[in-house]
């Protein structure tokens, strides 16, 4: 069993938990994922690690509730636990393992959409820690869905906020955000990460590639057991077959196939909802719906 | 009991339309009367071929003459001198190729019905609350196994009996491999075969850690030095499953086997109660014709579809035992043999709508010895589908292998081990099993953790 240190609510059906997995804070690094249970009948949940404190053997996640089994997830509470925690899964953002002289020459730019923010947050307090001041974009629908604002100020260099509805920070979606720093503000980028919603990577990287930025995703599609033995996560990275849970997650994001990923990733969405439904419903739903899986 | 002494005594199964709707196991085994009437053919040979023909060497002559004298408990110890999952090889050794391919009276009528008297006897002492001995003394070493599959199990198992102090590594929630992800219910029960091998061996002093993946938790290097761990034995299985390569292979509606199973074995999705879903398509293709592929067309079959086997050669090539063919045909599985798919297609959607197949006939034997499948021209159809299942074998997982320094993998980037000790190219580390070979059987994969054991204890007797 995996204890729940700290368990509070960042936004509206958006949780950050603290888990005790000494093995995983020893030897994750920024860009991994764990899989997560919460009970004996549980779903494999894979969620990037968002921060860890090796010292203490904890690991942060953050999740949103978009389902029956996330929602299971986010009803536990500060001392409940999780039944299963494995982990680090993945490889490490590729950043890491490069040459510090050439690295702390690049400018690098992150781009966080909605829940992505907290796998950002690991990558740029890395790099923050290491003096290298990374210029990051948040974007989340609304000024109530921001989440992280302080932590990540805290780490990067320049951070720009901007919410779908103009409620907070700038106005428009983070494509819009782009395409001002570089066309209108002056700024330029030798690389940009970019972590959220799989439609939103999408026009990240529609963005970027006018700009000729070469440009890191995270994907998150359906998986199983995370460590390459079922193939549920394989997607298609400059017409090869990869499989994201032990060639990714992260992958140059202007080779994604992304319509294909994202027709992928509603295989099981549409079950989930439904599962969902039929839990808050009980027995006025009959299914059918076809399409209740929530916003990923 | 009256018997033909040329006949095996029938075992009782399930009648086929009934457990094809259902998950409860197919065969319901010997009890103890059938048992002892079976084990009465047996004539003790002297020189017993089955006991070569057993990969880990049981005393079948001597645990079948106890069961013959209704002894069966003495039986039990027997069997567990050798093996660490009786009840479980009792259910899925292929013994038609092995003991009872090699039994003296099947020369001459049917050999002793082995698997099915290993069973009863493990299902016995189970029911009866019997264990197998542990060690008498402590050798005070510690040794990590990686994996808690047929060979990471029997390893571990050998190794207690040993005396030595051993922790198995499961990368996955639930330990038992192959036994708990891959082989369905219907074939070998988890909760009350599986479940209480694996307790067997815990009940010999064997740890098991859950939730550890080997080469990202912690690695061998890490295990060696900073965990105190004096050698390991690396028993991670076969791995990343293999596509065709055809178009429309991404589609929604088409699965590994691995991935298929797993939903339905671990993750229980086959009962409507699980959190984890699996698709229940109405028609469903499943590609290749190994055991793999009959465990998930008869799991399908299960959950309503009408199923269909492509296997590109014939009926006499098809790698799965005859025992699983022959208990999938009865079911209603239908083989399309001599046929291999061109192109999966999909709807507006991207879900799979259908599969284009091509017919085939065989040539010139090729390397593997078997004819060559030859495509007909012209044969070109297509049949319906809303699923197919790629069922075409797996190649190595790197995540071990890539992470230890000084660990030799050959062409197939299978781990090089001498198959006598299981000895790698690193000191103090062994491996055997699917890791080694590439996908085999799980008595193979127990032969080896067997043989490492042995290799182990050399090691570190030095």
């Amino acid at each position: 069993m995996y204890k729940i240190l700290k368990a509070e609510e960042l936004a509206t059906n958006i949780y950050l938990m603290n888990v005790e997995a000494p093995r995983v804070a020893k030897s994750c690094q920024p860009g991994q994922f764990v899989i997560v249970r919460t009970d004996a009948d549980g779903e494999r949940i894979p969620l990037t690690i968002c921060d860890y404190d090796r010292e203490k053997g904890t690991i942060t996640i953050v999740v949103q509730v978009v389902g029956a089994a996330t929602e299971m997830m986010c009803r536990l509470k500060t001392g409940d636990s999780f039944h299963d925690f494995v982990g680090p899964l993945g490889r490490p953002s590729e950043f890491v393992s490069e040459d510090m002289e050439s690295l702390k020459k690049k400018k690098i730019l992150f781009v966080a959409g909605g829940l992505g923010t907290a796998p950002v947050y690991p990558q740029v307090k890395w790099l923050h820690e290491r003096g290298i001041g990374a210029d990051v974009i948040i974007g989340a629908k609304t000024k109530e869905l921001l989440i992280m604002e302080e932590e990540m100020k805290a780490v990067a260099g320049n951070l720009y906020v901007t919410t779908d509805d103009g409620s907070y920070g700038r106005s428009g979606m983070v494509t819009k955000v782009i395409d001002d720093l570089i066309s209108q503000e002056g700024k330029s980028y030798d690389m940009c990460v970019a972590i959220g919603p799989m439609i939103m990577m999408k026009f990240v990287c529609l963005t970027t590639k006018k700009y000729d930025l070469p440009t890191i995703v995270s994907m998150n599609p359906i998986m199983v057991d995370g460590t390459g033995m079922c193939g549920a996560c394989r997607l298609t990275v400059d017409g090869e077959v990869k499989f994201a849970c032990v060639d990714g997650p992260e992958f140059d994001g202007h080779k994604v196939d992304f319509d294909q990923a994202m027709k992928r990733q509603q295989l099981y969405k549409t079950k989930e909802g439904r599962a969902f439904l039929k839990a808050k419903e009980g027995s006025t739903h009959h299914g059918g719906c076809g399409n209740c899986g929530g916003n990923d | 009991m009256q018997t033909d002494v040329l006949k095996k005594v029938p075992v009782r199964e399930q009648d086929a339309k009934v457990r094809a709707a259902n998950f409860e196991e197919v065969c319901l085994g010997y009890d103890k009367e059938e048992a002892m009437c079976e084990a009465g053919r047996c004539i003790n040979c002297k020189n017993a071929q089955c006991v070569k023909g057993c990969p880990v060497a049981i005393n079948i002559p001597g645990f079948i003459e106890k069961v013959k004298d209704g002894d069966i408990e003495a039986a039990y110890q027997i069997i567990s001198e050798s093996s660490a999952l009786p009840a479980v090889c009792g259910r899925v050794c292929p013994q038609e190729s092995q003991c009872e391919g090699k039994c003296i009276r099947g020369i001459k009528g049917e050999p002793i019905s082995i698997g099915k008297l290993e069973r009863f006897v493990a299902d016995w002492a189970r029911e009866n609350g019997i264990r197998p001995a542990g060690a008498q003394e402590k050798k005070g070493k510690k040794v990590a196994v990686i994996g808690s599959g047929p060979s990471g199990l029997t390893c571990a198992g050998d190794l207690a009996k040993m005396g030595y102090d051993v922790t198995i590594f499961e990368a996955l929630h639930e330990p038992g491999g192959v036994l708990v992800y891959g082989i369905p219910e219907f074939r070998l029960p988890k909760k009350d075969v599986v479940a209480k091998e694996i307790e067997n061996v815990e009940s010999l002093g064997v740890r098991i850690e859950t939730n550890v993946v080997i080469g990202k938790s912690v690695t061998i290097d890490e295990l060696l030095t900073e965990e105190g761990f004096s050698a390991v034995f690396i028993g991670s299985g076969a791995g990343l499953p293999k596509f065709m390569g055809i178009p429309g292979e991404q589609a929604n509606g088409v699965f590994s086997a691995n991935e298929y199973l797993t939903r339905s074995n671990l993750m229980k999705a086959f009962d409507e109660e699980s959190n984890t879903p699996i698709m229940r398509g109405r028609k469903v293709v499943v590609v290749g014709g190994g055991n793999v592929a009959m465990d998930a067309a008869r799991t399908a079959l299960r959950l309503g579809a009408e199923v269909h086997i492509v296997y590109r050669r014939s009926e006499e090539e098809l790698p799965a035992r005859v025992e699983e063919v022959h208990h999938a045909k009865e079911e209603g599985i239908i083989f399309d043999l001599l046929t291999n798919p061109t192109e999966i297609l999909e709807d507006e959607n991207g879900w799979v709508c259908g599969i284009r197949c091509v017919r085939m006939e065989l040539g010139e034997p090729d390397a593997s010895g078997r004819r060559r499948p030859v495509v007909i021209e012209g044969s070109e159809f297509t049949m319906d589908a809303d699923t197919v299942i790629m069922s075409l074998g797996t190649s190595p997982n790197p995540l071990i292998s890539s992470t230890t320094e000084g660990l030799e993998v050959n062409k197939y980037q299978c781990i090089v081990a001498d198959e006598e000790s299981g000895r790698t190219t690193k000191e103090g580390v062994y491996a055997g099993g699917d890791a080694v070979t590439g996908a085999a059987t799980v008595i193979l994969a127990m032969g080896a953790g067997k043989a490492a054991a042995r290799g182990i204890d050399g090691y570190l007797s030095r």
